[in-house]
């Protein structure tokens, strides 16, 4: 090969994701965008009322915003306590403060419900205590429900982010503030506060991204009542067919979400130099004044009560039946069972509509592994496109870069738009589907393996070229073995993703090819006891899945990856 | 006056400071001087109240302020990494310590710049200090440690972070400066060369306890222990082990001083042996020592020459006017005066 068909090969390596990013992302967006304004120009702009946008819109962003808040009212002094103090714990406690970043929307919902819904822990405990026949709390379809579990999903991010600075900060900043006359509080507020803001703005721009585009939580925790953009997308486009609507209301999405992570890019740009944030500290204490004590005690009763509990809840309700009054005919049934777990694997095709559970997992598997292997070699492709210095790098950069903000809802919209003929929809498990998990999954692939790669140094590969080794065989000696860890920890991220994956595949996932997540969506949505306790077991094992899939990320990845 | 009395302290369940007592007297420049790990940096930080002591107590002018906060205590502190606040300019680093006592805003900016003036850096006033090189950085904190007239100036390895060259150039000024604040200055490190050339009192600090406490110059002439010759390297340090009447023994010979010896017989000593104090290839009743020596390695200093002998299988460092040359056999002498008896 002589060098000038290496140059032409180095080509390829942008051509094949950006096919494939045109193709299945920019053209559906593009087609929703063709959807609204076609629309516009047969009918005016005479085919939406103004409040049809500005309820769902400002609703988001007043959810929004209270989750966000609440979210830092638990997740800051979290942080403190993590980078601060040493207590019996902390490593297991932490370990579980992070899991629910990975956990699947249902699961996070199912669990919710499971503590706190009509048939949950609660109400079935009041209604024993007080003798009721019906259940007294009715906390579903509620604000607190929605907050609750945002605060749950994203204080992992505040612990994280917040955290890593917290740790980073130099303590010589503190003390040199106090011996230069500053009291404790004047120390915090003239330095440590300033130093740490960035990242508190930050992280706190993200956590209300990640609450401004909530989908799955709000659909299923809050009912009808509470619709934010992602939900009135759904709603027009799956119940009412109202394709432009669900259109317009996507590109508002869209915007706001531009604008969102453009700030939250600025303010992610490092400020003060190396200087204030250098390597980790020894900065942990063991707690020694009574308001210190104080202080861990309550900060671990509340992480408890806040992420163990849903997760306790779910596991041990999935293993009981607790039929109050009028449950099902015959007579009341309490105590442990299996029932809802062995229900799962009998094929009993009762219903023509809900699917039964063995497909859907099978399923799942078969679009996880499908998206595994394309979102990782997508990824890789990119990684090594980005890595290149080219000058049509800079062009080609942002086309790449865009994609990684993509609503799943969003998503399924312009799939369900673009693609929903053959061959697209045909066979018996439809590409559609893992093609859209692969997209979603792609900004983390890229974001673990792109670090990986930029720290192999170009000499490494010289010095095998000109020891005879050819360009392929430098990647499998050179290249591959260095990257292996990152590639093992993408292929797992797309798996789990894929897995628990439900904005997209609300959409795409028909009643004839369902996934786990909208099987246990449509189990939670139909009356009766088996059909909850269906969801409860299949949210347990999704959890469970998932759980060990961000462990083995976890022991996989290299400290200081960080994925958000 | 600071005092400083039987302050003990334990680091991670392991005793760092053992009973420590000293004081520092009105202008007066102490050193703690000690390997790392010796604990003369938390010394340091318990008398800024940075951190609390198992035991003991701290006097300022006869008040125990023991248990006073940081911030009331008046004392000013510089670090090794300097710890200049990131989001502030220059200036503003200087004028933090006067805010923080409530001076009135135009009195802070002429302070401001007339700290400036004496570190020659007015036209820094407005940098960041995350531009300026490690020079500069280390002249702002002094500044910014000075500026707001502290009674005490504790000073943790002011030099550690910086490379030789600019080390001496910054030494010499250091003094400067810190003689002319005319406040009682602690300064910690564990370079003998910064502590000679600062100090009007050394504080060696070993295994948690004060091991010698004098000037300078007592320290190098006469070292309390075999630790401080070691540690100052002043010499051929000899294993010795003392005999009744004035005798030792030892690898190079027993060996008899004219006066008895202040030890117990058995005890472990050593000599200290000093390479400058060696003389080559005389002989007669005046030395206390004299060895037959093969030379194995000379090497030109400058001034002389060193050479490193074996005296019978005893490696010694010798210092010689004229070049010798490597395999040559010469005598070498100590005269009694010069040799010295040092507890282990």
């Amino acid at each position: 090969m002589n060098l000038k068909r290496s140059k032409s090969l180095t080509w390829l390596l942008w051509l094949i994701p950006l096919a494939f990013l045109l193709v299945f992302f920019y053209q559906p967006l593009l087609a929703i965008f063709r959807q609204v304004f076609s629309e516009r120009f047969s009918q005016g702009w005479q085919f939406f009322s103004w409040a049809q946008i500005t309820k769902p819109l400002g609703f988001t962003l007043w959810q929004a915003s209270l989750s966000t808040f609440f979210t830092l009212l638990i997740g800051l002094p979290a942080a403190y306590l993590f980078a601060r103090f040493d207590f019996p714990g902390r490593k297991t406690l932490r370990s579980i403060s992070l899991l629910p970043f990975i956990l699947p929307t249902v699961v996070v919902a199912t669990a919710f419900n499971s503590l706190i819904g009509p048939k949950g822990w609660l109400n079935l405990i009041l209604m024993n205590l007080f003798n009721l026949n019906n259940p007294p709390l009715n906390l579903l379809n509620s604000m607190p429900a929605i907050i609750l579990a945002h605060v749950f999903f994203n204080t992992s991010i505040i612990i994280r982010m917040v955290g890593n600075s917290l740790s980073r900060l130099n303590p010589h900043y503190d003390e040199a503030a106090r011996v230069l006359n500053a009291s404790p509080w004047q120390a915090f507020r003239e330095v440590s506060l300033p130093l740490l803001l960035p990242s508190i703005l930050g992280a706190s721009l993200l956590v209300f991204l990640f609450n401004f585009t909530s989908f799955g939580v709000v659909l299923m925790l809050g009912g009808p009542q509470f619709a934010t953009l992602e939900v009135e997308i759904y709603n027009q486009a799956m119940n009412r067919f109202n394709l432009p609507m669900a259109g317009l209301l996507s590109i508002i999405q869209l915007v706001f979400t531009l604008l969102i992570t453009t700030i939250q890019n600025r303010l992610n740009k490092p400020r003060f130099g190396k200087a204030a944030l250098s390597s980790e500290r020894k900065t942990l204490k063991k707690p020694t004044t009574k308001w210190q004590k104080l202080f861990v005690v309550f900060m671990v009763i509340i992480l408890i009560i806040l992420f163990v509990s849903p997760i306790l809840s779910l596991v041990s309700r999935s293993l009981v039946t607790f039929e109050a009054a009028r449950g099902e005919r015959g007579n009341v049934e309490t105590g442990f069972t299996l029932r809802y777990y062995q229900e799962l694997f009998k094929n009993t095709s009762g219903s023509i509509f809900y699917a039964n559970p063995l497909a859907a997992i099978r399923n799942s598997l078969v679009y996880s592994l499908l998206t595994m292997l394309i979102a990782t070699t997508m990824g890789l492709l990119s990684a090594y496109a980005l890595n290149n210095s080219n000058k049509a790098n800079r062009w080609l950069e942002p086309l790449f870069m865009l994609p990684l903000g993509a609503s799943p809802v969003i998503l399924g919209l312009g799939f369900l738009i673009s693609f929903n003929h053959p061959p697209w929809t045909s066979g018996p498990y439809p590409i559609l589907i893992p093609i859209a998990h692969s997209l979603i999954a792609l900004p983390f692939v890229v974001r673990t393996i792109l670090p990986a790669l930029q720290s192999i140094p170009n000499s490494l590969r010289e010095a095998a070229g000109v020891m005879g080794a050819k360009p392929f065989r430098v990647f499998m000696e050179v290249d591959l073995p260095i990257l292996l860890r990152a590639i093992i920890v993408s292929l797992t991220f797309s798996f789990t993703i894929s897995l628990g994956e439900f904005g997209a595949s609300s959409f795409l996932a028909n009643a004839r090819t369902p996934t786990i997540p909208v099987t246990i969506f449509r189990y939670l949505s139909q009356p009766g006891a088996l059909n909850y306790g269906q969801a409860l077991a299949m949210s347990t094992l999704l959890l469970i899945t998932s759980a060990l899939g961000s462990l083995l990320i976890e022991k996989i990845r290299l400290p200081g990856e960080e994925l958000f | 006056m600071l005092e400083v009395e039987n302050i003990y302290k334990d680091y991670d369940g392991k005793p760092l400071l053992k009973g420590i007592s000293f004081q520092v007297n009105k202008g007066e420049l102490v050193c703690l001087l000690g390997s790392s790990g010796s604990g003369k940096s938390t010394m340091l930080r318990i008398i800024a109240g940075l951190e609390v002591p198992d035991s003991g107590q701290i006097f300022w002018n006869g008040e125990d302020i023991t248990n006073k906060p940081t911030h009331e205590r008046g004392f000013g502190f510089m670090f090794q990494d300097y710890a200049l606040f990131p989001h502030r300019t220059v200036a503003q680093n200087i004028a933090f310590g006067l805010r923080m006592i409530g001076k009135p805003k135009d009195e802070i900016a002429a302070l401001v710049q007339k700290s400036l003036a004496d570190i020659h850096m007015q036209a820094f006033a407005n940098r960041q200090v995350t531009e300026l090189s490690g020079g500069e950085q280390q002249r702002v904190a002094l500044a910014r440690a000075l500026a707001p007239d502290p009674h005490l100036l504790m000073l943790d390895e002011p030099l550690g972070a910086l490379d030789h060259n600019l080390r001496t150039e910054l030494l010499k000024e250091l003094r400067r400066r810190l003689h002319e604040s005319r406040k009682p200055v602690i300064y910690v490190t564990h370079d003998q060369e910064e502590a000679f050339v600062l100090s009007d009192r050394l504080l060696l600090l070993h295994d948690g306890l004060v091991v010698q406490e004098a000037a300078p110059e007592i320290v190098f002439r006469q070292p309390a222990n075999a630790w401080v010759a070691s540690f100052l390297g002043l010499g051929n340090l000899i294993p010795a082990q003392s005999l009744p009447n004035g005798r030792l023994k030892s690898e190079i010979g027993e060996i008899t001083f004219s006066e008895p010896l202040p030890y117990q017989p058995g005890q472990d000593l050593v000599l200290l042996l000093r390479p400058e104090d060696a003389i080559l290839n005389q002989s007669g009743e005046k030395f206390l020592i004299q060895l037959e020596a093969i030379v194995q390695d000379a090497v030109f200093i400058g001034e002389a020459y060193r050479l490193e002998v074996s005296a019978g299988g005893t490696k010694l460092l010798i210092q010689s006017p004229r070049a010798v040359s490597i395999g040559e056999k010469i005598s070498i002498s100590w005269p009694e005066s010069k040799v010295q008896h040092l507890s282990r």
